[in-house]
């Protein structure tokens, strides 16, 4: 690591839980070296606070390695901060400037609550894939991989919504808050495979019927969404989702 | 609730009536404009009253124009629905945003422009089709709408008005025209060149043309 001297200083989110009013502290950080990650320097900041007796800034993260989705910061007015197809763990401070202000906030939608500071409830992504988000399998020997024959198209679509981590920037970027990316990503994964097939129609419909029970908000199609994903999934998935949604609807069994 | 209403009511139906109403209300733009027109011809009014007194009077047209009017208010009315969702989908806004990086204003401002429209629209119905249907209805008389515009068109306000709400459509339709058929579920690589194109081409090309006809009247080239 080489012995970068940035100094930075820093506008942090705290908010002690949910149920309280938050508010924005300001830090100072010396020695700030420009090959540290964006959560690296966020250690930084906790040691430097620990010292001092203050309460570290809490702050989600897992993998550190930008394949997890767990790190979720509203940097800049922006999620993951300011560049392209990366999370907030592979930013680094070679992104920023020496002496810059750099203010952090947490996701904001009504179906994220704050739990402490940065760190955000993002369950309800879980309860939209637990709504219809798997195939139905008999357990056994893995068939022939022959036997299943998967258009190469096909696979390389479902493998690319299949990128998406779930780390919630869609919808922190999103101007309604809406969560259209991930479920679309979601459904669009199975939709492509055979494996999805027996399940399509009542996934969309559940799938999109929970998203909306959790207060996501609606699509402009601005593609907000799109363009802050750090996998960098595409608006083809919401289009597709669009089609999966009315088909089903239309055509389905379900009353 | 049945399936259908079901679907409407849902994130992804309110966006289906937004883009099959919006589409509709397109298909009218272009009759609207073809022959408001009719007034480029110059001669008096003779070519725009003819096809005015079809639009009047015409069992058919006056039919199509009940299912024009709840084209109106179901887009309207689901825009208001959509902007209250949205808005309360983020009670607590980010102290700090940079949206300009992924998106474009206008995009992110189609309730704002709507808005904008929805007010013209109704000052611009109260110029014409208001009083012109209200007559028909008492006395079974047209009005001269082409001298009504001729009139109209003299106040300096009511052009800057109407260019300002051609300028409102002009954004809508750039945003809108395109966003319909992602709606629909229309996106595809074969398409969405052909549909940027012709939806970019249409929002300029139409309210030019409907922002033409006051500037013309006001100063003096169509009299």
């Amino acid at each position: 690591m080489s012995a970068g001297n940035m100094h930075i200083k820093l506008k942090v989110w705290r908010q002690s839980n949910t149920n309280t009013q938050g508010r924005f502290e300001n830090y100072s950080l010396d020695h700030v070296s420009p090959d540290m990650s964006f959560l690296e320097m966020f250690d930084v900041l906790n040691e430097q606070l620990i010292e001092t007796g203050t309460e570290p800034v809490a702050f989600d993260h897992d993998c550190r390695e930008g394949i997890c989705g767990m790190c979720s910061m509203y940097i800049n007015g922006q999620p993951h901060g300011p560049l392209r197809g990366v999370t907030t763990c592979q930013l680094h401070m070679r992104s920023f400037k020496d002496g810059d202000t750099i203010v952090v906030e947490p996701w904001r939608a009504e179906a994220f609550p704050v739990i402490k500071d940065l760190v955000v409830d993002r369950d309800a992504f879980d309860r939209v894939i637990a709504a219809g988000g798997f195939v139905s399998v008999n357990t056994g020997n893995a068939q022939d991989a022959n036997s299943l024959p998967i258009p190469k198209v096909a696979a390389d679509e479902a493998f690319a919504a299949a990128a998406c981590i779930g780390c919630g920037a869609c919808v922190a970027a999103c101007k309604n808050a809406s969560a259209m990316l991930f479920v679309s990503a979601k459904i669009s994964q199975l939709a492509l495979l055979p494996q999805g097939q027996a399940e399509r129609s009542i996934r969309a419909e559940k799938m999109v019927a929970q998203m909306d029970a959790e207060g996501f908000g609606a699509c402009t199609n601005t593609g907000a969404c799109a363009a802050e994903c750090p996998k960098e999934i595409s608006l083809e998935n919401i289009a597709r989702m669009n089609r999966e949604y009315i088909g089903a609807k239309l055509s389905s069994s379900a009353v | 609730m049945s399936w259908f209403s079901q679907t409407l009511t849902s994130s992804i139906g309110k966006k289906l009536l937004m883009a099959l109403t919006g589409l509709f209300l397109i298909s009218f733009l272009v009759i609207h404009a073809t022959i408001n027109a009719m007034i480029f011809y110059n001669d008096g009014g003779e070519t725009f009253s003819h096809w005015g007194h079809f639009m009047g009077t015409n069992p058919i047209i006056r039919t199509l124009e009940i299912g024009l009017v709840a084209g109106f208010l179901i887009h309207i009315i689901d825009g208001l629905i959509l902007w209250k969702t949205n808005r309360d989908a983020r009670p607590i806004n980010y102290a700090v945003n940079n949206p300009s990086a992924n998106s474009t204003w206008y995009s992110r401002s189609m309730g704002l422009l709507g808005t904008l429209l929805l007010i013209f629209l109704v000052i611009h119905t109260s110029h014409f089709w208001i009083p012109n249907r209200s007559n028909q209805f008492a006395t079974g008389e047209e009005l001269d709408l082409y001298q009504m515009m001729l009139d109209i068109f003299q106040n300096p306000v009511v052009v800057l008005i109407y260019v300002l709400g051609c300028i409102s459509l002009f954004w809508h339709l750039l945003h809108g025209f395109k966003s319909a058929f992602q709606s629909l579920g229309l996106n595809h690589v074969k398409y969405n060149g052909l549909i940027s194109v012709v939806g970019t081409a249409f929002s300029i090309v139409i309210p030019i043309l409907f922002a033409l006809m006051p500037i013309s009247i006001y100063f003096g080239w169509v009299y």
